[in-house]
């Protein structure tokens, strides 16, 4: 599945604003939202959770009978909630991720003189490939699933429009370089 | 890190094929010498961009246009030699036709509009109607079989098409940028409802599209450029067969 790129702090702090929770439910809400496909180790929930505590961000409960690690609960603080909020109105940075890997190995095989429509069309079929599985992960009930199939699906369609049109500009492109 | 897509083989017999097609529109080589086979079941894109030859490449496998050289192969016999009758049969018999814009009859009703290939094959009245009027259900359209095109929406209209591109069950689906004039949802429906139908009716599904989100309904894509049918890359760098 597509994984989001969400920060982990910003995102136990998102889920400790709606109640004070154990860090096994936090580590099992993260999973079924924001996991895809890769659980977060229960070492990062209190690693993680260790550093909000010191920082003051969060704060531990008094500890509570039983065995094992997770015997407290822990609530956000106005400082966490503070720094939740400006995380979550703040935009991130338009990553143009890929198109610097697929622009540098353009320009080289157009300047070694070697095929870089060969290269698109390898690309093209690798993108499609994975928009195949994304499109045939939406056959699901869970509007979640669906959402971040979607997300995922207009992303590479993004790629493939650039790559569709460094296609066509390969000539004029090889007049640049040459 | 290297990555490399997986070359899918065409799965069963090849029902469509295209051998060295030419076909010139004028002056203007639309395509030039083109090859591929589309596998019996199969849901297959053909992508390219605008002026390509993809539609004139939809146009040679559906016995539309006749090439001016080459070959197009249906289920086994020469298409391209075929009389104009016979094409003209094997058109409203065994092949469906979806459009861009839905091309519905503005007269008639959309009842009457998706009954119309089966009435142009013999059918009686009040057989078509009936038979036309399950596919209402099916599309989700329940209740509109009494508008003309003018009363129902770009994706409602769409539907109709798709209702009338199979109701007489046809092996081969032929759509030319089918949600091209959609919105994004809407043509999500439209592709998830043509591809569900497709695969309980066993049709084989050619889609010319430009847009890689219905491309990626399909289970392989071919590309067209410059009037040929694009090879893709096996790992080694060797083309493939057949694509």
């Amino acid at each position: 599945m597509y994984t989001l790129g969400v920060t982990v702090p910003q995102t136990l702090l998102g889920l400790l604003e709606r109640e004070p929770s154990h860090g096994y439910d936090l580590k099992k809400d993260y999973d079924r939202f924001f996991g895809r496909g890769r659980p977060l180790p229960y070492g990062q929930v209190y690693a993680t959770l260790g550093r909000l505590s010191r920082d003051g961000k969060v704060e531990p409960g008094p500890v509570e009978p039983g065995e094992g690690p997770d015997r407290k609960r822990y609530a956000i603080t106005e400082l966490g909630r503070e720094e939740f909020e400006a995380w979550l109105t703040t935009a991130i940075e338009p990553e143009p991720h890929l198109q610097t890997v697929l622009f540098t190995k353009v320009v080289l095989a157009v300047m070694l003189g070697r095929s870089a429509s060969n290269y698109l069309d390898l690309q093209r079929a690798a993108h499609l490939q994975r928009m195949r599985a994304l499109t045939e992960a939406k056959r699901t009930d869970n509007l979640v699933d669906r959402l971040l199939a979607d997300h995922g699906l207009f992303h590479l369609e993004a790629d493939l429009r650039w790559i569709d049109i460094t296609a066509a500009r390969l000539p004029l492109l090889a007049q640049e370089i040459a | 890190m290297t990555y490399l897509p997986e070359l899918t083989d065409i799965a069963g017999d090849v029902i469509v094929a295209a051998r060295n097609v030419v076909y010139a529109f004028g002056e203007t080589q639309a395509l030039r010498g083109a090859n591929m086979e589309v596998g019996r079941g199969e849901v297959l894109a053909v992508m390219g961009p605008s002026g390509s030859g993809k539609s004139t490449m939809l146009h040679c496998l559906a016995g539309i246009l006749t090439p001016q050289a080459g070959e197009v192969m249906f289920d086994g016999q020469r298409l391209d030699t075929m009389s104009e009758n016979e094409r003209s049969a094997l058109r409203r018999d065994r092949f469906g036709f979806v459009f861009q814009f839905g091309q519905l009859v503005p007269e008639l009703t959309a009842l009457e509009n998706v009954a119309l290939p089966l009435l142009l094959g013999g059918a009686k009245r009040s057989e078509a109607l009936e038979r036309a009027g399950t596919w209402f259900s099916r599309l989700q359209i329940q209740g509109l079989e009494g508008r003309r095109s003018g009363e129902l929406s770009g994706g409602q209209a769409q539907r109709v098409a798709v209702a009338r591109a199979f109701v007489t069950r046809p092996s081969v689906l032929f759509a030319d940028e089918p949600t091209g004039s959609l919105d994004s949802l809407t043509g999500e429906l439209v592709m998830d409802l043509v591809v569900g139908l497709a695969k309980e009716d066993g049709t084989t599904v050619v889609v010319v599209t430009h847009e890689p989100r219905v491309a990626a309904y399909a289970q392989r894509e071919v590309v067209v450029r410059d009037g040929v049918v694009t090879s893709r890359w096996r790992a080694a760098g060797k083309r493939s067969p057949g694509s």
